[in-house]
């Protein structure tokens, strides 16, 4: 049995892509995703991974260039954060719509301005509707598990579609955590070498990329529409698969102290761990209170989401980002609607917390709670709220 | 080159990776390049195209004029997309998971693509030394989004924002010098071409496949639609813009320039200037600001093709 040994997770994270034997890795160095980038180098040049580095000039280019290998037929892997992403969303939309099934990790960041190199989720809202398949992890096991099953997802030839896991900055990248990892047999069993349904072989030579006009374009959204919705009981095959190999279990919606909570919070990656004991503490004084942590977010898991909020009076939501002048923060919103058609759905009161690296500690859990119940005493539940904002 | 000047179609290569019932307008020389670079290329191909006329011209779904794997991604990026491709290319022969043969790689762009938003991306590829070659096809203005100028538009040329109006005689600055930006990177090969001089494109085209790294290769595109120019004068304007000297044929191998086509008395630019709607509203004086210009840029040349002689 491989043992659990302390690492930072942006090892770990690289780990995973060196043991998935990845082909090519195109990157560009940012805050705080630098740390992986830079140990896949190491590992190229010391010959622990054949792979191709390409060290490209910006973000934009390295999108382009992942392009350019995945339709080669070599599995793909970059990374980046914040201005990176708004730098290559451009290309990032197009990867999707191509279904070139390259994998990122995203370190969550702030977007600029005001100039902030710390954690929150407005980078990925800002590619939400791209295409991808996004999920969050909450630790650094979880960022190594999630990352060795995004190739075999991304490939997987009933998906073939890119694949963002999502790994709070340095909340997550840059902390020592115990993580188990697993060997390279075990790994390649699970995750065999890529073979490509299509690539650009001048033996079989293939058009990608082509326009389509008025009469065609509504058809391929639909497809690609269809195609990621499809890709849904894949993934909960796939983390079945790594579960049984390694007893590490994950859904895509998992809930904490759920049973008999009238009021779950809910929260998406690296926060759910500080949530967790903010429940554990008003458990114990006696509030009912749990927790709803959304761990896979495109495609939206819809039907566990409805199963694991049923019966709840009221879901708080952290929400990480803005949407500035809108009717909530964009996980409220999305949850709000979700729950739109619902008789006795319950009520979603929004709070945006953690911006830029603002720290949420578990007694700011209980204040949220406190003033959720004030909100809804008072009838003000709609909006949102920004929360521990200094007066 | 003993042939450029002879036609020939015997001579020709008979393969064609374009196919015809391509959507470009009658007289385009660019897509006429683009059929003699697949031509000099041959099958083992693959192409990394740049959003514009030729990407717009061949590929509507579900139909393609492609022959050879071809790949389009945004407009900006062509360079990068196929340094992407090289690099897969390679990695996978290099791990024996696809066959090991030769694989031209090409990149292609218009002018736009590659002197104005795609200048970044080129310029790191080049830089990483990707064994690819990136063509660009200048027809001097963004053609595909209906003529605006970029900085490979000539000076005086009207476009739809460089408009000749009672202050501004159209383009206002002189055309960007991509091949010499493409020779400060110090890669193997360098030249530029035109379709009115088939022969030597398709030479120079081989010769960049040949070279270990990257190779660019600069080919003036004639675009009656967009020059304002009857589309049977689209070759003949070509031979008028090497034989004013406004686009000298010229081959820059490892730092060392040599011109192709030798032209012992250049001919007037208004020659070349005054067949072409765009350039129908310069005066005189504009006309003999442009002549200066191009002596000028000619004779600098030919300094560099003189040492780069005497160095040898
Ligand atoms: C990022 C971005 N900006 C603008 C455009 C619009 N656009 C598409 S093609 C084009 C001009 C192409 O000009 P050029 O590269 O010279 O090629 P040509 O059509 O002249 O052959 C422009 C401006 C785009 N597709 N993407
Ligand atoms: S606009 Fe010019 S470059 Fe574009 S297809 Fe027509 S002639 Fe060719
Ligand atoms: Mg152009």
């Amino acid at each position: 049995m491989p043992k659990r040994v302390g690492m930072e997770v942006s090892i770990a994270a690289s780990e995973a892509v060196r043991l998935a034997n990845v082909d090519a890795i195109a990157a560009y160095p940012i805050t705080p995703q630098t740390h992986i980038v830079e140990h896949l180098s190491e590992f190229v040049a010391n010959g622990e991974l054949d792979a191709e580095f390409i060290p490209v000039e910006s973000e934009h280019s390295a999108m382009s260039v992942c392009c350019g290998t995945s339709a080669a037929g070599a599995r793909t892997f970059t990374c980046t954060s914040s201005q990176g992403l708004a730098l290559m969303s451009e290309i990032v939309f197009i990867a999707s719509a191509m279904q070139l099934p390259i994998v990122m990790i995203l370190a969550n960041r702030s977007l600029s301005g005001p100039l902030s190199i710390w954690n929150d989720h407005t980078d990925v809202m800002l590619v939400r509707d791209c295409g991808w398949i996004q999920c969050f992890g909450e630790n650094g096991q979880e960022i190594f598990d999630l990352t060795l099953c995004a190739f075999k997802i991304a490939e997987d030839h009933r998906v073939i579609l890119p694949f963002i896991v999502n790994m709070d900055g340095f909340i997550l990248s840059h902390v020592i955590e115990p993580v188990e990892l697993l060997d390279q047999e075990t790994v390649d069993k699970f995750l065999p070498v890529y073979k490509p349904v299509y690539r650009l072989d001048p033996d079989n030579p293939v058009t990608m990329g082509a326009f389509a006009m008025p009469d065609l374009y509504t058809e391929t959204k639909k497809a690609q529409d269809e195609r990621l919705k499809a890709s849904k009981p894949v993934i909960e095959e796939i983390w079945k698969e790594f579960g049984d190999l390694t007893g590490r279990y994950y859904s895509p919606i998992e809930t904490y102290k759920a049973e008999g909570a009238k009021t779950l919070f809910v929260t998406m990656g690296g926060f759910s761990e500080t949530a967790s004991t903010a429940v554990d503490m008003m458990r114990e004084e006696g509030e009912p209170v749990g927790l709803c942590k959304i761990r896979l977010w495109r495609p939206f898991p819809f039907e566990d989401f409805w199963k694991a909020v049923k019966g709840v009076d009221t879901l708080i939501v952290i929400d990480r980002a803005t949407s500035y002048g809108g009717p909530g923060g964009p996980v409220a919103s999305e949850l709000r609607s979700a729950l739109y058609t619902w008789e006795d759905a319950p009520k979603v009161v929004d709070f945006i917390a953690g911006l830029a690296g603002r720290d949420v500690a578990p007694g700011d859990y209980k204040k949220m709670y406190q003033r959720a119940q004030q909100r809804i005493a008072s009838g003000d539940i709609a909006g949102y709220e920004i929360y521990g904002v200094r007066e | 080159m003993e042939n450029f000047n002879v036609y020939a179609v015997r001579l020709l290569p008979k393969g064609e990776y374009i196919a015809p019932g391509h959507r470009a307008c009658q007289g385009c020389a660019e897509v006429l390049a683009v059929r003699l670079v697949g031509k000099a290329l041959g099958r083992n191909t693959v192409i990394a195209c740049a959003t514009g006329c030729m990407e717009i011209i061949s590929s509507p779904l579900p139909t393609t004029s492609w022959r050879v794997p071809w790949i389009h991604v945004a407009f900006e990026n062509a360079a990068a997309v196929a340094s992407g491709v090289e690099a897969g290319l390679k990695v996978l022969m290099r791990k024996g998971r696809i066959p090991k043969k030769k694989i031209n790689v090409l990149a292609m762009a218009g002018d736009g693509g590659t002197s104005d938003i795609g200048l970044q991306a080129l310029s790191g590829a080049l830089e990483r030394g990707h064994n690819m070659i990136y063509v660009c096809y200048d027809n001097e203005a963004y053609m595909n989004t209906g003529i605006q100028r970029s900085s490979s538009t000539p000076f005086g040329a009207a476009t739809t924002t460089s408009p000749a109006g009672k202050v501004k005689p159209g383009q206002v600055t002189w055309k960007k010098n991509m091949p010499e930006i493409a020779v400060a990177h110090n890669i193997p090969y360098v030249a530029t071409a035109c379709p009115s001089y088939p022969f030597d494109l398709m030479e120079k085209v081989k010769k960049a496949a040949e070279v270990e790294g990257p190779a660019y290769i600069h080919i003036l595109s004639v675009c009656p639609t967009g020059w304002r120019l009857a589309p049977d004068l689209a070759i003949r304007a070509g031979r008028l813009a090497v034989e004013t000297g406004i686009f000298p044929l010229y081959e820059v191998e490892n730092g060392k320039y040599s011109l192709s086509v030798e032209i012992p008395k250049r001919r007037p630019v208004e020659d070349y200037l005054k067949i072409q709607g765009r350039f129908r509203h310069l005066t005189p004086d504009l006309i003999q600001k442009i002549q200066e210009h191009v002596d000028k840029k000619y004779n600098n040349l030919l300094a560099k093709v003189r040492f780069s002689e005497e160095m040898s």
